[in-house]
């Protein structure tokens, strides 16, 4: 059993995994279901405007809402590509 | 006044009617006047696990536009004086169910069940909202597998923003998982969720778990509650489910897996 146990564990058990990918797409769902309804226009909206000046992949950019019982936190999380890597060094050329 | 209880899940194929059928089965055999009805209008089914599918003369879609009375409509079981089946219409379209015929229908059973049990359809559409909308308690049932966990997860946020407690703003419905199709052998080996798994993702309270069974088919295509076969783990399970409910406090049976002995193996009984 332990040699065996020994060759098992080389890979990591589907249910572990299982658990892993549930654990973290149950956490972003139960945060989108108590987020306002124009959360997700609003963060194409914002990433549209980023893009104007910087490149940025989809994922660069989270939203949070938080809800406290007398104020609301929006937190903006914008990831920006390294220097040089996808600025657009004249954003002011792009004309729209 | 009855009890309201919804049986939902999001995904199908879980067990739900299965669900309905043997907790509305095991709550009449204790006595308590129970109805249990089935939302899926277009595809009705309860009436096949029932097994009282050449009974169906009026169905549910009548009794809401008023062209049977309810008594007309309810089949009376012919194993438990105490339980009625209300069928799902098979030829309307799911619109045929609207949330005031659905309130009306509930309302005037209340007035002579202990409990009314409302079998949902998958998805999250018409059916299923009304189902869950009256409802007091909600049984939330999963198998131990991705897109069911998620689906139930996806299901107890509906149940907590648009049902009809959450719109009054009264205490919130009363959630219970049952964990189906539940093997421990493949627990054990690391390929199948646990319990533990499954209750550290979902947070609800463990209403019961049902061993994957092959008793569950054999009592389906015989038309029997698969809790009426009592020698069998998925029944006995069933059993504690509803004795759970009813507020007694017993421990999970069938989460390890059996331990044959020397016997059993060679002959592989």
């Amino acid at each position: 059993m332990g040699l065996l146990s020994y060759f098992r564990s080389a890979r990591p058990k589907s249910a572990q995994v299982a658990k892993e990918r549930l654990q973290i797409l149950v956490a972003h769902e139960r945060q989108m279901r108590d987020a306002p309804s124009y959360l997700p226009q609003m963060q194409r909206e914002l990433l549209a405007v980023i893009r104007k000046y910087v490149h940025v992949n989809d994922d660069a950019i989270s939203i949070q809402m938080e809800q406290d019982d007398n104020h609301e936190i929006l937190e903006v999380n914008i990831v920006l590509p390294e220097e040089g890597a996808g600025r657009l060094k004249t954003p002011e050329l792009r004309g729209n | 006044m009855a009890r309201i209880i919804v049986v939902t899940s999001g995904k199908g194929g879980v067990g739900k009617t299965t669900t309905a059928a043997s907790l509305a089965m095991g709550l009449a055999l204790r006595g308590n006047r129970t109805a249990v009805i089935d939302f899926d209008v277009g595809l009705r089914n309860l009436d096949l696990i029932m097994g009282c599918e050449r009974r169906v003369v009026y169905d549910f879609v009548n009794v809401i536009n008023q062209e049977a009375h309810l008594r007309q409509a309810l089949i009376r079981d012919k194993r438990c004086d105490d339980l009625y089946i209300l069928p799902a219409s098979q030829t309307r379209d799911k619109d045929a169910l609207t949330k005031e015929g659905v309130g009306r229908v509930l309302e005037e059973l209340s007035e002579d069940f202990d409990y009314v049990i409302c079998d949902s359809p998958a998805g999250i559409e018409k059916g299923a909202f009304l189902a869950m909308y009256y409802a007091d308690d909600a049984i939330v049932v999963s198998n131990p597998e991705v897109s069911s966990v998620r689906d139930a997860d996806r299901m107890v946020g509906i149940l907590s923003s648009k049902s009809r407690r959450a719109e009054l703003g009264e205490e919130p419905i009363k959630e219970h998982l049952l964990l189906t199709r539940y093997d421990p052998k493949r627990v054990e080996r690391g390929e199948m969720l646990s319990v533990d798994d499954v209750l550290e993702i979902l947070a609800l309270p463990l209403l019961g778990v049902i061993p994957e069974s092959q008793a569950v088919l054999n009592a389906s295509n015989e038309g029997v509650p698969v809790i009426l076969d009592e020698k069998s783990n998925a029944g006995q399970a069933y059993r504690d489910a509803v004795a759970r409910y009813l507020g007694e406090d017993l421990p999970q049976r069938f989460i390890r897996p059996e331990r044959k002995g020397l016997i059993g193996r060679l002959f592989g009984g």
